[in-house]
């Protein structure tokens, strides 16, 4: 016997398994490239929404304050200040882009389906330790998993000089 | 009743989907832009991947949720390198249109 809250939960889950895929589309098909990046918050939901049914509740915490908050802020930005045209303000023929896109990626979604469909099963580990706790997480990181997390922040330090360089002094060239 | 979301072959369908869709839209989108925002689909269909093998098949839940917080934060400094460097592109050349830029060519 299923419990009814086990049909909601199921019924979330195909509602965020839909949200990630109308986001993507929306993401790769907008005219507006504003839209574009509307899709892309809508997908990135979507993927949150999953990350909880994985049993992580800090990642999807996580992936909502980094990519929905701030990833997708900076890319309204880049938009906003970057004088960018839109896709129909450029005269360029899509189609044929289009067609080159349909076949790589094609290839690539079918070859990746076809491996995931000719292994039947995947071994459950015989052995676990830990669980999905953010204190347990948090000690992986400092102690066994220190490595991961000084290089994160030694790419974060550099993308944050790396992006000053590249984008200061700009006023008193423009005049 | 199947329950769905316990299903790996869904998760790992869903980020096969995401990088085709991710791939899509980098060679069909003509603006710098639009392949950043593909490549973050890209990107996120990575960690859902590992998301989905960190829950069922990993006997140390940590890991595959370290390497997700990895992935975020690489697609963080990547968004941020790439709008200045959008910014820098239009100082100079006073266009952001990727099939202009010929100097840029290797």
């Amino acid at each position: 016997m299923i419990a009814y809250y086990q049909i909601v939960a199921q019924i979330m889950f195909v509602a965020f398994i839909l949200l990630t895929i109308t986001g993507a589309f929306l993401t790769v098909n907008a005219k507006i490239l504003m839209h574009s990046v509307l899709g892309l918050a809508v997908c990135l939901l979507g993927v949150a929404g999953l990350y909880f049914y994985l049993g992580s509740m800090f990642l999807t915490l996580m992936q909502i304050m980094i990519y929905v908050g701030a990833v997708c802020i900076v890319l309204v930005f880049g938009i906003m200040v970057g004088h960018t045209p839109n896709e129909s303000a450029t005269k360029h023929d899509i189609g044929r882009n289009t067609l080159l896109g349909i076949v790589a990626s094609g290839v690539a979604g079918l070859l990746l389906v076809i491996t995931i469909f000719g292994r039947t099963s995947w071994e459950t580990p015989q052995t676990t330790i830990g669980n999905f706790s953010i204190e347990w997480i948090g000690e992986s990181l400092l102690l066994k998993y220190c490595l991961a997390f000084e290089l994160i922040s030694v790419i974060l330090l550099i993308a944050i000089v790396g992006s000053i360089i590249l984008a200061k002094g700009g006023r008193e060239e423009e005049r | 009743m199947i329950i769905l979301s316990n299903n790996l072959n869904i998760y790992l369908i869903l980020a096969a989907f995401l990088l085709a869709m991710g791939i899509y839209g980098m060679i069909r989108h003509k603006t710098f832009i639009g392949m950043l925002v593909s490549t973050e689909l890209i990107l996120n269909g990575a960690g859902l991947n590992f998301m989905a093998f960190n829950k069922f098949t990993a006997p140390d839940p940590a890991v595959g949720q370290i390497i997700t917080l990895f992935i975020m934060g690489i697609a963080a400094a990547e968004a941020a390198i790439v709008v200045s460097f959008i910014l820098a592109v239009y100082r100079k050349y006073k266009t952001n249109d990727p099939e202009s830029l010929k100097e840029l060519q290797g």
